[in-house]
């Protein structure tokens, strides 16, 4: 089994968003592996443990990403590749991955539903269709039967299973793995992974991010005494107008 | 200009979402309307009061899995036929997983999650959601075809005019465009679907186990909502993963969340900030959900549930 895993190197989840120059305010900001990457990351390992076989993880950004690479390598991914560009936007980056990836066999490639700052979803989408391979999203669950991958993927209230040959795409979330917390021996094995920094090809008709804006403050919350439902609900019918 | 959008249904009823489409798409042009599976004609001929010219069905049966290459065959294949500028979709789990494909064999640009309609007073311009709801974008989107998915509310319906014309669309489909074979469902039936309801019932750890939750499923049942769960409940499997709210959870945007007996981290946040109007009750005055409702009770969810049920159903009389 040969899985690429394309991750994103984003802000922690618990970063409270501000701008300065129309940028990402970065000064104190933490940056992990994109959540839902980490799940796919998760399972890929699981599936080369039980399978065999290679686990290649990419990433497209600048330098500064590359402690989320080595922590990826740390968990379990054997080899890894950064494409030396600011990710710009999804189609950029869906073309770095199909440059990379179109003639290198590989049987899967694995990576979050979205990033979680741009959350767009669409580089799965878009990398499947670019190499005409299926793609599948959001994909919580993903087993290998042989040459055939059995997949749950979440629709409005539940899921729906389906059967894929390989190669195909998938964007992954949660429950398709538990996160791996790497140990001692995984970091210092990581360090002497190969990482290869490769040269970004140029994409026409790419969208640009203008500028940034943040939500309206959330006025005063108005307290309601526990014993007074009723005036909660008069509040909610005459006030906020939702009942 | 010619728009194209693309329209689903649930049980055979066009979803409010997608008439937000069709409405948002009559704000840029002229609409053709595309649908696919088994849908009433009659049904389908409604778009028109709310802006479609036209609706181009396929009856396709195989269409009826949700396929993900077919729909992007199918959208393709009508964008073609009416030589659609834009394609607009409403987000669902379909959508999000097909616009990247439309987009590719189409030619198009291609921006999702869009929250408003665009600017077109210099070049193309749309707002989008980023940071998992915590900021909004501007986007620049070059010349050419494009391909928008909306968010749920963006525009009110509107409805005028008179019934659409609705007319057959085949597609040569290939082999590949069914390579991914649905072989099980697993769907709730009968409840209000999460992420198109207009209200919910959220609850977290604060009720303890899963056999507390009658009292929520009450509460729903009593306003018409949806329920829901923070990510630790989904994660103890006291509920299920598609109840989960939350950061890497179902986005939702109802008018009314009531969320009991959850503390309010930031990831849970990220899943509800796009709510109309936010009702907290937790036992803990210093629960960071205070600072992000609308309005707040500290009390005992056991104590204070009741009760509302309680007030709503006085309030209903």
């Amino acid at each position: 089994m040969k899985i690429l895993v394309c991750i994103s190197n984003v802000p922690d989840t618990t970063t409270k968003i501000k701008f300065v120059d129309n940028k990402l305010d970065t000064k104190g900001v933490q940056f992990i592996i994109g959540p839902y990457d980490d799940f796919a990351l998760a399972r890929a390992v699981e599936i080369k443990e039980k399978e065999g076989g290679t686990v290649t993880v990419l990433n497209v950004g600048l330098a500064d990403t590359e402690p989320s690479i080595r922590k990826a390598l740390a968990i379990g991914a054997d080899d890894a590749v950064r494409i030396n560009a600011e990710p710009t936007d999804s189609l950029f980056v869906a073309k770095q991955i199909v440059e990379y990836a179109k003639d290198k066999d590989f049987d899967m490639i694995l990576m979050g539903r979205e990033s979680s700052d741009f959350n767009s979803g669409l580089v799965h989408g878009l990398v499947g269709e670019l190499l005409s391979w299926p793609s599948i999203a959001p994909a919580m669950r993903l087993d290998i039967d042989g040459s055939t991958a059995k997949l749950h993927r979440e629709i409005e209230g539940g899921h729906e299973e389906v059967e894929v040959g390989m190669p195909f795409v998938a964007g992954c979330q949660e429950p398709i793995a538990e996160w791996k917390i790497p140990n001692m021996r995984g970091i210092m094995m990581a360090r002497k992974k190969p990482l290869a920094v490769i040269e970004p090809v140029g994409v026409d008709g790419v969208t640009s991010y203008d500028s940034f804006e943040l939500p309206p403050e959330k006025g005063e919350c108005k307290m309601v005494d526990a014993a007074q439902m009723d005036e909660l609900v008069g509040l909610l019918k005459n006030e906020a107008r939702v009942l | 200009m010619s728009i194209l959008v693309f329209i689903e249904a649930d049980n055979g009823v066009i979803k409010k979402s997608s008439l937000e489409a069709v409405t948002y798409g009559s704000k840029l042009g002229d609409v053709t309307a595309v649908a696919m599976g088994s849908i009433e004609e009659s049904e389908l001929a409604k778009t028109g009061k709310f802006g479609a010219a036209k609706v181009l069905h396929c009856s396709d049966e195989r269409l009826n899995d949700g396929v993900i290459a077919a729909t992007a065959a199918l959208i393709a294949e009508a964008a073609s036929q009416v030589s659609a500028s834009t394609i607009v979709m409403s987000r669902s789990s379909l959508v999000d997983a097909v616009a990247a494909r439309v987009a590719i064999k189409t030619n198009s640009a291609v921006v999702a999650n869009v929250q408003d309609l665009p600017d077109t007073s210099n070049g193309f311009t749309v707002k989008r959601g980023v940071f998992t709801g915590k900021a909004f974008a501007f986007v620049s989107v070059p010349d050419g075809n494009k391909v928008l998915t909306i968010a749920k509310n963006v525009v009110q319906l509107e409805e005028s005019g008179a019934d659409a014309a609705v007319e057959g669309i085949s597609v040569n489909f290939s082999d590949a465009d069914f390579g991914v074979k649905r072989v099980g469902v697993h769907k709730q039936e009968g409840d209000i679907l999460l992420p198109e309801a207009d209200k919910v019932v959220s609850a977290g750890r604060g009720l303890k186990g899963p056999e507390n939750w009658q009292m929520i499923e009450d509460l729903a049942g009593t306003l018409g909502a949806a329920t829901a769960c923070s990510k630790p409940v989904s994660d103890m499997d006291w509920r299920p993963h598609h109840e989960h709210v939350g950061q890497t959870g179902i986005k939702v945007a109802p008018q009314l969340y009531i969320a009991v007996g959850i503390s309010g981290a930031i990831q849970h946040l990220a899943g509800v900030n796009s709510s109309k109007v936010i009702v907290a009750i937790n036992k803990d005055p210093d629960a960071p959900f205070f600072k992000a409702a609308d309005y707040g009770v500290v009390g005992d969810a056991f104590e204070v549930v009741p009760k509302l049920i309680e007030a709503i159903k006085n309030n209903q009389n």
